[in-house]
């Protein structure tokens, strides 16, 4: 039988506040154990919770990304449940009416585009940290993170295949940190990811037994996640067993998924209005400041690469992946005159390799948007070739003349051969010294005349302008 | 309405609270007289009435988003029974 997944994902994204969403602690990560944990915070009786403004608008301003409801009025709730990192015993959450509703995001695999609607976006409390390890079989509880506003994001069932999943997933990466709503950084657990996932034989149209799969918290692992939890799904069913809805982990050393707990009561968080906290009234006026503060979405800016910038599709939706390297794809090409096409060929080819090689963000490249405009100039300008203009660069990026593109390639005389004496002598030579493969291109084999162009450029330490030198040698030996 | 034993049962286990089988019989008819109680709600015609959350008419009032709260970690631990390194010591809790 041949079987189809459904699956819909649940994102927590914590909102890049100063303070938290309901106390004035800071948010900032990795500062010492329960130094930014106050009296709200640790849970203390007699406290009340005070809502953050920002936190609101930048759901407010997810909602509007997204074409989804910014509910005017939404509800806060207390979800119960014991566990010490939530030391009040119930995490504020929104139930019956979140603060956004419905929404989709466009998403493109090889399978082509597809549009993933949003059920719904809510805010949240984080919870602490709890440590298990390092202390005489006790647990450490870390409350700096309790109290982080979340934004959690949740699909509808619409995914049907763990590529469509990381598409997805990675669409809404891009969107948040566009959005400056969230920092995406997944190893800091800024971007979270729960999936239900379950199987049924194609054709069908009910939904199969989901299971869920817990923190699942890179790209890789997520993918690598499903296809496990999908296969397993499968095997189970064939073999003539049922799937029994639980939670799972995924555990990537051993790359396999595991029931989370015990065949435990369902969850029972007995869900009510939390008496602390009014409606939450999103206003007009404030819908109206959110707007209007809206970047270019990354769609809209992939539309505008390809039509302004004359960019291919791929080229464009790589750019605009992340929105730091769209900004500096438009200020280099700004430094570079406008040559828009070899500013793109560069940053997705030789500026990310350095980077991925390095480890490091665009924004801390070394080489900066002036600089590479400039080299791309000194390419256009055919004062480098762009062979040498990749040593240009690897200088550039060691710091090299502080940056100064021309000064580099002055100190370095890197300078294309221009001289045409001095490239028809170097031509002469190398004819005379590769007198069987210059009377092959003379027979009609043009194709060996890449060999002789190759000689060239190796006797002038890849100085010459190749096209140059092609010609040359055709005059030479074809007229 | 009434509960059952069973129910009294679960709902104290999810508050964590512990009914010995004595007590049981007494929070059967305490719980069952509440909800006795909340039912007589059912009388009321609600029909157009809007749901809601909160029993007051008022909005959340809103703060700005600024750090004002310092760190009163030392103040804060004084009343928790076991501390290491800044982190709140419990009884070992593992999923």
């Amino acid at each position: 039988m041949e079987f189809e997944c459904v699956i819909g994902l649940e994102v927590h994204a914590q909102l890049m506040t100063q303070s938290k969403i309901f106390s004035g602690s800071s948010t900032a990560y990795g500062a010492s154990a329960n130094t930014q944990a106050c009296a709200v915070d640790v849970g203390l009786p007699g406290v009340l919770p005070v809502m953050n403004r920002q936190a609101a608008l930048m759901a407010a301003t997810f909602g509007l990304a997204v074409g989804a409801t910014v509910n005017p009025v939404s509800i806060f709730a207390r979800k119960n449940y014991f566990y010490p990192d939530l030391p009040k015993g119930y995490q504020i959450s929104q139930y019956e009416i979140p603060v956004v509703s419905g929404g989709s995001l466009e998403i493109t695999t090889d399978a082509g585009s597809k549009t993933i609607r949003i059920t719904r976006a809510h805010l949240e409390e984080d919870a602490g940290k709890s440590l298990h390890e390092d202390f005489d079989g006790m647990t450490g509880i870390d409350l700096n993170r309790a109290g982080t506003p979340l934004l959690e994001i949740v699909s509808e069932p619409d995914l049907r295949s763990p590529a469509e999943a990381v598409a997805y997933l990675k669409k809404l990466h891009t969107l948040v940190r566009t959005l400056k709503i969230c920092d995406g950084n997944m190893q800091e657990g800024s971007f979270r990811c729960d999936a239900n996932v379950s199987i049924r034989p194609r054709g069908e149209t009910t939904l199969g037994t989901r299971t869920e799969l817990k923190n699942i918290n890179s790209f890789r692992f997520v993918e690598r996640a499903l296809y496990h939890e999908i296969d397993r799904q499968i095997s189970v069913v064939e073999t003539g067993g049922a799937i029994v809805q639980e939670t799972r982990l995924y555990d990537p050393d051993a790359d396999l998924t595991r029931p989370m707990r015990g065949k435990e009561e369902a969850h029972d968080y007995r869900y009510f209005p939390d008496p602390d906290l009014p409606p939450l009234v999103i206003d007009e006026a404030d819908l109206a400041l959110v707007r209007s503060q809206l970047p270019e979405l990354p769609d809209a800016r992939q539309a505008r690469f390809v039509a302004q910038h004359e960019l291919s599709e791929d080229d464009a939706a790589q750019l605009t992946g992340q929105s730091e390297i769209a900004d500096y794809f438009e200020s280099a090409v700004e430094h570079a005159q406008g040559e828009s096409r070899l500013t793109a060929n560069w940053i997705n080819g030789e500026l990310m390799s350095w980077l991925n090689k390095n480890d490091i963000g665009i924004s801390d490249s070394p080489v900066t948007p002036a600089m590479l405009g400039q080299l791309i100039c000194r390419i256009q300008d055919k004062t480098v070739s762009g062979k040498i203009a990749k040593q240009v660069f690897a200088a550039l990026w060691e710091g090299e003349n502080d940056g100064d593109v021309d000064a580099l390639i002055q100190s370095r005389g890197l300078t294309q051969i221009t001289d045409t004496d001095a490239i028809a002598q170097a031509v002469n030579d190398v004819i005379a010294g590769f007198p069987d493969q210059a009377e092959q291109v003379r027979a009609g084999e043009e194709k060996v005349i890449g060999f002789l162009v190759g000689q060239v450029m190796k006797a002038t330490s890849g100085k010459a302008n190749p096209q140059a030198v092609n010609e040359l040698l055709k005059k030479q030996l074809l007229d | 309405m009434s509960i059952s034993e069973k129910d009294v049962l679960r709902v104290a286990h999810l508050a964590r609270i512990r009914v010995s089988s004595d007590e049981l019989e007494d929070y059967q008819e305490g719980l069952s007289g509440i909800l006795s109680l909340v039912e007589q709600m059912h009388d009321c015609d609600t029909d157009g009435v809007e749901p809601m959350a909160h029993p007051q008419d008022i909005q959340l009032r809103l703060r700005e988003d600024q750090v004002t709260e310092p760190d009163q970690r030392d103040a804060m631990q004084k009343s928790a029974p076991q501390v290491d390194e800044g982190l709140y010591l419990v009884p070992r809790v593992i999923e």
